[in-house]
């Protein structure tokens, strides 16, 4: 996979929130077809730095490469673009509560294709029955559980088939069953349809799951990237502990 | 690149079939499979394919199979597996929820705003209740708390209260004495500004700011806190929302806003001072002899009642909305802005029945 080219380079990558650094000289590479973890304790930086790489939070210095192009001094409408192949898992979902669940997951598909309604209307069952949720269409974010909204808002991130994912704790606030369910659809987007795919999460089983890549952060900066071996003989005191303890201390 | 051929019964798909092709292939099949009793479809030129492409080719064998439309060369595995994934055929159709009748939605809503009414009075009962109940026992209340709530709710509101009680006094004083000074009616200015100031402007204006600026900041902080399961966090503790959350804040409107409506007719009568001295020469002496002697101890009885009234209107309404409020932020917005809405309209409807008083 080395050999590989990255689909996402980032050189440099420093962000602030007003003076305070919370990332400073982050340098990563994400590659096509894997699904990668980022992990570090909390406000490490794991969410800023998906936020930085998606320029939902600017970066102040840095190069970001989306296929080879940077993306940093790109114009809105060029970025765009490049965002319609780009799935984003919010933390805690960010539906929008005023529309209902269909409507949510159709967003995407009218405002970025000309497909006709029922054609959406299929996408959209098969999307809601990849997250295992059955009938829940017409119901409002406010009716739904806290699991049940984070399965509709990942429903929503690859209703347009996006070539990367990015979730944001996924199974944060959801039971071990689901979690493990959302686990296998990831690796099932992966294998089948070579998704890239980039996950924040602290669950050890998840990431003996899953993980092909890992990347830790430690106070805003990168200790280590590769794989998941080469992670547990890496000798770095969090990481040996985080694999000793399942947590940070 | 996506093609596609129609060719002795046969329609053959070649290529990559994802969303951004599906409408002209869409429109181009439309026209041709009308004509058409029956046909096959050969998958196995395509190299790649979205889930739109799945739904399309679902979409297009549902409408085709009537006519015996059957998939007769497979797609590569690799084409298969992803169709497979998103495979819906198997899926249950969702129904969609039947709509409501003129007469039923009708109903719903008049039950629903009977149910809130309910809960308003129950909370205003409640509120008043342990307002009263907390004037002699403290407990279930934070310590300095009134003090707190009268500077948020009464200090911070002075200087917009005074600005626009002054505009308003200045206002009403200009437009009355260009018709005033016609009539050589000059010195009944200080007569009209004060009774207007004093009855009705004085109250309504502090009342309406109030509604705006605490009453949407009073239903927001319990709404953020109803949401965020705050208010359970305190019933957990043993301890009574209402008392904790807002008794408090009834005990400091009920003491700031008379000093409230004080400083708007002072503000307002400076106003119309303006144009009394400066527009119609009235000297100070008149203009101040003329105002307390239009006043009767009535007319400030009754001000002071009223907006007295006001305040706890504010406070209760605000608090109705809070405690009432689900889902989410939308809920807490939802909630700000019908408190103020239905502060005003309570506000307008209990300045009008004061207003009887003054037959």
């Amino acid at each position: 996979m080395k050999n590989s080219k990255p689909m996402i380079s980032v050189r440099g990558l420093e962000a602030r929130y007003g003076e305070k650094v919370i990332l400073s000289d982050i340098d990563l590479d994400i590659f096509p077809g894997q699904l990668t973890v980022i992990l570090g304790s909390s406000g490490c930086g794991k969410t800023t730095m998906l936020k930085a790489i998606t320029r939902l939070v600017e970066p102040t210095k840095g190069s970001i490469k989306y296929w080879g192009e940077e993306i940093t001094q790109m114009d809105e409408n060029h970025f765009q673009k490049v965002l319609k192949q780009v799935g984003m898992l919010f933390q805690g979902g960010a539906l929008l509560n005023s529309l209902n669940v269909f409507e949510n997951i159709a967003i995407p598909l009218e405002q970025h294709t000309h497909l006709f309604p029922a054609l959406i209307e299929r996408i959209i069952r098969v999307k809601l029955s990849l997250v295992k949720l059955g009938d829940v269409m017409h119901l409002m974010p406010s009716e739904l559980s806290g699991g049940m909204k984070k399965r509709v808002a990942l429903a929503r991130a690859i209703v347009l088939d996006p070539k990367i994912l990015f979730c944001d704790e996924p199974s944060a606030g959801i039971d071990p069953l689901t979690s493990s369910h959302l686990d296998e659809l990831l690796l099932e987007l992966k294998r089948k349809l070579n998704m890239t795919i980039v996950v924040v999460t602290h669950e050890l089983a998840s990431i003996h799951r899953i993980a092909d890549r890992i990347i830790f952060l430690e106070n805003g900066r990168l200790i280590f990237q590769g794989d998941l071996a080469s992670a547990k003989q890496a000798h770095v005191p969090s990481i040996d502990t985080f694999f000793r303890s399942g947590r940070y201390d | 690149m996506l093609k596609h051929s129609f060719h002795e019964g046969l329609l053959r798909i070649e290529g990559s079939l994802v969303a951004q092709e599906i409408p002209s292939l869409h429109s181009e099949l439309e026209a041709a499979l009308k004509s058409k009793d029956s046909f096959n479809i050969d998958l196995s030129g395509l190299t790649g394919i979205d889930s739109a492409g799945v739904a399309f080719l679902e979409e297009l064998t549902l409408k085709a199979a009537p006519k015996g439309a059957l998939i007769i060369h497979p797609p590569s595995a690799e084409v298969q597996s992803v169709m497979d994934t998103f495979r819906s055929l198997d899926l249950p159709t969702v129904e969609p929820r039947p709509k409501q009748g003129f007469l039923e939605s009708a109903g719903e809503n008049l039950l629903i705003r009977l149910d809130s009414f309910k809960n308003a009075i129950m909370t205003a009962s409640e509120v008043v209740w342990w307002s009263i109940i907390g004037i002699f026992d403290r407990s279930g209340q934070r310590k300095y708390s009134i003090v707190q709530h009268g500077l948020v709710l009464g200090f911070n509101a002075m200087p917009i209260i005074a600005l626009m009680s002054f505009i308003i006094g200045f206002i009403l004083s200009l437009q009355s004495a260009v018709q005033l000074r016609i009539y050589g009616a000059n010195i009944f200015l200080a007569d009209l500004l004060a009774v207007t100031m004093v009855r009705e402007m004085g109250p309504l204006i502090t009342a309406i700011l109030v509604a705006g600026r605490s009453g949407s900041a009073i239903a927001s902080e319990i709404a953020s806190m109803n949401v965020s399961e705050e208010l359970d966090a305190l019933r957990m503790m043993a301890l009574d929302p209402v008392r904790f959350v807002v008794v408090p804040k009834f005990h400091a409107i009920t003491l700031v806003m008379p000093v409230l409506v004080l400083l708007a007719i002072i503000a307002g009568e400076i106003g119309g001072a303006v144009i009394a001295f400066g527009y119609l020469d009235l000297s100070v002496s008149t203009f101040l002899s003329r105002s307390f002697n239009i006043l009767t101890l009535k007319d400030l009885i009754i001000t002071f009642t009223k907006s007295t009234v006001f305040a706890w209107l504010i406070v209760i309404i605000g608090a109705h909305y809070g405690f009432q409020t689900t889902g989410g932020a939308e809920g807490v917005g939802k909630a700000t802005t019908a408190s103020v809405v239905s502060s005003i309209f309570a506000i307008v409807i209990a300045d009008s029945l004061f207003s009887l008083l003054y037959i």
